[in-house]
């Protein structure tokens, strides 16, 4: 098939996009290997950088890792039933409840850590310890896995399966968790990788909620652009960028909750944070 | 459905541990942010700082701008591209796909970062700039600055959403359309742009929402051009301003919310599905 000019001219845009957005990660990731970045790739590439980050900032991305796997099981418990629930009920309250769960979207990360500060900060225990971040990240996350999970209980009709396992004589929990569970699955997977994938780059929230003993690793990397060498900051955008690609993968992949019984994709829901 | 009725209050107990986090981390601390903005020596006026105090009222105006700009230039290139990677097998479309969404979970710092590797002192725009012209092109630290990052953020979200609504679009229309003698030009105003309309005013809200309470590019960037995030945390750490502050920072939700709940009644319900 010949293609037409339209279609190069199209394409070209498209390619100069990619490039916009491709290479400065190149640039940063090339900066982060090399020797001395004023002389240039020829003064040799090295991994010094990323080792002197390692000792600086290894801790930062322990804490990254242990608010996002805690962040994710706190929303598989609180969010997951409450997404049933708000599929079950069509009624009024449950749509009010529904638009509460995802202001957090809405509303600023440096409002919402404000009013939490404003409100928990006397509390010195608590504002000092990663719990504090991780109240933050709970809110902030939620949505996207209560969402996730309802975009696939409305691409189905559970309610029917619902009614076979209960004529079978299956009580509510056990209908709960051999069959509405198994086949939220995807919806599950993909709210998981989200949740995960956000609260490791949360920046807006951690930022002001953190102390100088509870950094998390963007929170250190924005410490290392204004005090570090960019040799070493590069090195630690690198370090971030290998640990999220398997997240990033890992979303395209199964990022979007499939419709049960269908292979379409239900409506995907992608707002990072910025 | 004696089934549902039994049900109630089980629901109900499924609801209470998302229902006690809520109100203790949210709605608690935002009823007394909205409290504490009022609680300062002028009162509830607090809120008009925003408007009386010029610089307040010259970095409203200038996030509302600079995403309004950023949203509409997002708009149209995802849109160009959006459609044309839908449209088109290729061979590397997977690639080009996934180097359009890599960016999509980078935070707002290293998105600054990145904008300082492409425009500043030491960046790829300068390098270029002195090899051809022999002028220093150095713009990371001002508004071009910021718009580039704002615009590097946006893209990646946009393209997503409109990629999936230019799948449900019927070629059919543009053909008949075509065959009744349309132009190239007018297939793309009179067909695609209406069909994608909904998704256009989805995303671009969400993008014009994020853009405003987008506060880590801004942060690495350090411009002296103060966004309205900026403005809100230099009152806060610098000037223990807490009740400016908290004003300024309900302002900027009430903005926001206002820009999703317009564009969730313009386009029915597919701004509540993306957002």
């Amino acid at each position: 098939m010949r293609r037409s000019g339209i279609f190069y001219l199209n394409l070209g845009f498209t390619l100069l996009v990619c490039a916009f957005l491709i290479v400065p990660v190149f640039l940063s990731i090339k900066a982060g290997v090399t020797e001395n970045f004023f002389q240039g790739v020829k003064s040799g590439l090295t991994l010094r950088w990323v080792g002197e980050v390692w000792e600086l900032y290894a801790d930062t991305i322990y804490l990254s890792l242990l608010i996002s796997i805690t962040c994710l099981i706190a929303d598989l418990l609180i969010g997951v039933p409450a997404a049933y629930v708000l599929a079950k009920k069509s009624g009024r309250t449950a749509r009010i409840i529904e638009e509460t769960l995802v202001l957090p979207i809405a509303i600023p990360g440096l409002a919402i850590a404000l009013a939490l500060i404003i409100t928990y900060g006397g509390f010195r225990d608590f504002r000092t310890s990663w719990l504090f971040i991780l109240v933050g990240h709970v809110l902030y996350t939620l949505p996207f896995m209560v969402r996730s999970v309802l975009a696939v209980l409305s691409s189905f009709d559970f309610k029917t399966l619902e009614e076979g396992a209960a004529s079978l004589g299956a009580s509510f929990w056990q209908r709960f968790f051999t069959v509405i569970l198994p086949n939220c699955r995807s919806g599950i997977l993909a709210g998981s990788l989200m949740v995960v994938t956000l609260s490791v780059g949360e920046f807006n929230l951690t930022w002001m909620l953190h102390t100088p003993l509870t950094k998390t690793l963007p929170v250190g990397l924005a410490d290392s652009y204004a005090s570090m060498r960019l040799e070493v900051a590069s090195a630690y955008t690198l370090v971030f960028m290998v640990m999220i690609l398997p997240l990033l993968i890992a979303l395209q992949l199964y990022g979007q909750p499939r419709e049960v019984g269908h292979g379409k994709p239900a409506t995907p829901g992608s707002r990072a944070s910025s | 459905m004696s089934l549902d009725r039994k049900e109630v209050p089980l629901l109900a107990v499924m609801l209470i541990p998302v229902f006690v986090v809520f109100a203790t981390f949210f709605l608690l601390p935002m009823a007394r942010l909205v409290l504490v903005a009022g609680s300062g020596e002028n009162g509830m006026s607090e809120y008009l700082t925003v408007i009386r105090t010029p610089r307040h009222f010259e970095s409203l105006i200038a996030t509302v701008l600079l995403s309004a700009v950023t949203t509409l230039a997002a708009l149209v290139i995802s849109g160009i591209s959006g459609v044309f990677l839908e449209r088109n097998r290729f061979r590397g479309r997977e690639a080009l796909i996934s180097m359009l969404t890599f960016p999509l979970a980078f935070p707002g710092v290293v998105i600054g970062f990145l904008v300082i590797m492409l425009a500043g002192r030491q960046g790829l725009a300068k390098e270029i700039s002195t090899a051809l012209t022999g002028t220093r092109l150095v713009f990371a630290y001002s508004m071009a600055g910021l718009f580039v990052g704002y615009l590097y953020f946006s893209i990646p979200r946009v393209i997503l959403t409109l990629m999936a609504a230019a799948e449900k679009l019927d070629p059919a229309l543009e053909e008949a359309a075509r065959s009744l003698g349309a132009s190239r030009w007018q297939v793309i105003r009179d067909v695609i742009v209406p069909a994608l309309k909904p998704a256009l005013i989805a995303s671009g809200a969400i993008c014009f929402a994020t853009a405003m309470g987008a506060f880590g590019t801004a942060f690495t960037l350090a411009t002296n051009i103060d966004v309205l995030p900026m403005t809100i945390y230099t009152e806060f750490t610098l000037n223990a301003n807490i009740a400016t502050a908290a004003a300024l920072s309900i302002m900027l939700g009430i903005v926001t919310w206002i820009a999703l709940y317009i564009a969730r009644s313009l386009a029915g319900s597919t701004v509540a599905a993306a957002a």
